[in-house]
């Protein structure tokens, strides 16, 4: 009854959507022509800060005055929530973050538009990248840049414990001596926010897989035993949560001292240098586990509503902002890695603070986001609480049971 | 003429002609308010419960479909995340309502009495100060809670003085009664409570009792809501006139004898309609837990107003979100319909004495008002 009732529901998404693209196309073909004046577009976003909402609007009054349209930029408070009440009030805005947790939901439920196969640098993307923004087999919406997850090393504790370079943690017993070595009384050896974006890298550098081809693998004997490796941690004193220490995220931890290491993306520069500037730090690779290395890769892309009015337009805008050049000035105002192949390159260049991120990129996967698993990830970062003391297979059994059920319905 | 006369005046002819209609004209503002704020959402949001609208366009455009009772289904008797998650909430706040309830009631009521008594002095500076957080934003409130609550604030250095660790408390998710119980040695439920019961959550679950984090918000709570009800005692204590007081000084009453055999029976109405709003208020708590963060604490302070909104927006299930609102709104009216008749006059004697005493209520209102 149920799976009927969402297959329906699908196709008629998916010929909305199709016809939609089609008419919409078929408008759109003159390429290179000037785009309309005199428009007004609204963009959300959802901002790190305000280093960011400056450099977006900056970049946005730039395309403006190039075309003769006008930007009004809103960093939204609550970007999932601001959008999903401009879809429903049916004002969704003109060009909007569409974070990757949640551009699965979107796309099934038909409530974005597949342009980027149309865009001029469609070919550009980071393959991975791409992938990321694909449902069912089409590329819907323009990465916006993308970060790895890196481990940030506090260098004043790193060398009061008497730690050189050639002590940079390389696998997972590094890590663990390392982080041991660092904890004092005051300070923690290794933080990470509790969620399944930092603790899932862990899973995957055991070997450990999600989503098997088309089954759910989230009890395997891998992912628990990266669950087990963080709880010796936990049990050995080195590893805390943020919660634990009183901090409200990763980075704060970091940047008050409670922390020695936390793993983190380039985000993190941003942050230390607005909240923490006296904060000496390095960001190198995360360890390799047993089944080699491995990060996450995260990336919100440049959503648009379906049937937009000001397609054409948009997708102006969005060429502009995804280009090399507007996508390094980005990197250099908060520190997010562009979305090229040849951007990605120039940023490990002129950022070589920054370079263990993008070296990141050969082997991250981006975590797991079909759509209604998000709820099911919800369910475990709050299971997580109990990490300390629960059995890796009953967080995981729990976690295998909710994404089964949300994987037959986002399928069936 | 005459005969015609008769039949027209009866159907309001005459000098009330088009009376009916006048009326209907006057109260046609009303109506039309009514039915756009109130009659038509809420029918629309009875359709959204009934429906699988994902939050896109309109709930009446043609893609949505009718799915019956699937939404209150996957959430009530299906087994699942939805299921688990509801359950949890309905919990979460059951623990929070049986506290919250009768404490601001009868702290408000409390406070009420002590800025009520003449002899005090400085009556204006209390009443203003116990009915400030009432006027202060929850949220602003919320904030100020966070950091008294931190594991090192200000709350947890005061109990430390006296030699006592505190908790993190908003990150706290231990149970209350599985936090007593485990002083006793009992960590793990008994086999009959391990199943999974009622709404998919176990027995031993549902006897956790409220974490420390729904705790802080327990007392955030009554913090904030015991002086708008303390107002609304003051208010009805103040037409108990002074003459009452007198004759049951001459009765020979006590101030126990006094306080609950006619204070409190006086207060009656007032104490119906503090208990209908404090539950209802506790019920549909929502702000503070969105601003702590529903996911925190191990999932022990999200509430089914906080789980409606949650998996509309955020997981886009608007029919199970407002799925979630409507049984929230059956069942306080069905609570506030319990509780009715339980405050509701009994015995005819009872009846008899509230009856003589509202005769005199009258004129102590008179008097109350010039004191």
């Amino acid at each position: 009854m149920r799976t009927s009732q969402w297959s329906a529901l699908g196709l008629a998404g998916a010929l909305a959507v199709t016809l939609t693209a089609c008419s919409a196309g078929s408008e759109g073909g003159g390429d290179g022509g000037a785009v309309e004046e005199g428009l007004e577009l609204t963009m959300l976003i959802g901002s790190s800060g305000d280093a960011e909402t400056t450099a977006v609007q900056a970049a946005a009054d730039a395309w403006g005055e190039e075309t003769g349209n006008t930007v009004e930029v809103i960093a939204a408070n609550d970007l999932v929530q601001q959008l999903g009440q401009g879809f429903s009030g049916n004002n969704p805005p003109d060009i909007f973050y569409m974070p990757w947790d949640q551009f699965q939901t979107y796309a099934a439920q038909g409530f974005i538009e597949p342009y980027a196969s149309e865009l001029e640098n469609a070919g550009d993307f980071l393959p991975a990248l791409a992938e990321q923004f694909s449902y069912d087999g089409e590329f819907y919406c323009a990465p916006k840049d993308f970060s790895t997850l890196g481990l940030q090393i506090n260098l004043d504790a790193w060398e009061a414990a008497g730690l050189t370079d050639a002590d940079i943690p390389t696998d997972w017993d590094q890590l663990a001596s390392v982080a041991q070595t660092l904890t004092t009384g005051e300070q923690v050896g290794l933080s990470m926010g509790r969620e399944y974006a930092r603790v899932g890298v862990f899973m995957n550098q055991a070997g450990g897989e999600l989503v098997d081809g088309d089954s759910i693998t989230a009890d395997s004997e891998e992912n628990q035993a990266g669950l087990a490796y963080l709880q010796e941690l936990i049990e050995a004193g080195s590893l805390k949560f943020p919660q634990e220490l009183e901090a409200g995220w990763g980075g704060e931890a970091f940047g008050l001292g409670k922390a020695a290491m936390v793993i983190e993306g380039p985000w993190i520069n941003g942050a230390m240098a607005n909240d923490f500037p006296d904060r000496r730090f390095v960001s190198v690779e995360l360890p390799a586990g047993p089944d080699g290395p491995s990060t996450y890769a995260f990336s919100n892309c440049w959503g648009m509503p379906v049937g937009s009015e000001t397609k054409e337009a948009t997708m102006d805008l969005i060429e502009f902002l995804t280009s090399d050049e507007q996508q390094l000035a980005f990197a250099e105002a908060f520190g997010v890695i562009p979305s090229t192949e040849s951007g990605a390159a120039a940023y490990a260049e002129q950022f070589p603070d920054n370079s263990a991120f993008v070296a990141g990129v050969e082997y991250a996967e981006s975590p797991v986001a079909f759509q209604g698993a998000a709820a099911a990830f919800a369910d475990f970062n709050t299971q997580l609480e109990s990490i300390g003391s629960a059995e890796p297979a009953s967080l995981l059994g729990t976690l295998q049971g909710n994404l089964e059920a949300a994987y037959d319905e986002a399928n069936g | 003429m005459a005969v015609n006369a008769a039949p027209r005046s009866r159907r309001g002819g005459g000098i009330r002609r088009g009376e009916a209609r006048a009326g209907w004209l006057f109260v046609t503002p009303a109506v039309l308010i009514t039915a756009v704020f109130l009659v038509i959402p809420i029918a629309l949001a009875l359709w959204v419960s009934m429906s699988d609208w994902n939050g896109f366009q309109s709930p009446l455009n043609p893609r949505v479909n009718f799915v019956g009772l699937e939404n209150y289904a996957a959430i009530t008797v299906e087994d699942g995340l939805d299921q688990r998650n509801f359950g949890t909430a309905v919990r979460n706040n059951l623990y929070y309502v049986l506290l919250v309830v009768p404490l601001q009631t009868i702290i408000s009521l409390l406070l009420a009495i002590q800025v009520n008594r003449a002899a005090l002095k400085g009556r204006g500076f209390f009443r203003t100060a116990f009915y400030f957080p009432s006027v202060t934003s929850t949220v602003a409130i919320v904030v100020v809670f966070q950091f008294l609550f931190t594991a090192s604030g200000a709350v947890n250095a005061a109990i430390g003085a006296l030699g006592i660790r505190g908790p993190d408390w908003f990150n706290d998710s231990t149970g209350l009664i599985h936090g007593a119980l485990s002083a006793f040695g009992i960590t793990q439920p008994p086999a009959a409570l391990a199943e999974p019961g009622f709404l998919g959550i176990s027995g031993w679950e549902w006897l956790a009792g409220p974490s420390v984090a729904m705790t802080s918000l327990i007392i955030l709570a009554i913090f904030t809501t015991s002086g708008t009800f303390m107002l609304l005692f003051l208010a009805a204590l103040q037409s108990i006139g002074s003459e009452i007081d007198e004759a049951t000084l001459m009765d020979g009453a006590g101030p126990f004898r006094k306080f609950f055999s006619v204070t409190v029976p006086m207060l009656r109405p007032t104490l119906f309609t503090v208990l209908t709003l404090g539950l209802i208020g506790s019920w549909q708590v929502f702000d503070q837990i969105y601003v702590i963060g529903g996911g925190s604490a191990g999932g022990t302070i999200s509430t089914p107003a906080f789980l409606a909104y949650r998996s509309s927006f955020v997981d886009l299930q608007w029919g199970q979100g407002a799925a979630i609102a409507f049984i929230l709104f059956v069942f306080i009216i069905l609570l506030t319909l319990v509780q009715r008749w339980v405050l509701k006059e009994r015995t005819p004697r009872k009846r008899n004495r509230v009856a003589a005493t509202e005769k005199i209520a009258p004129n102590d209102s008179t008097s109350g008002g010039l004191r």
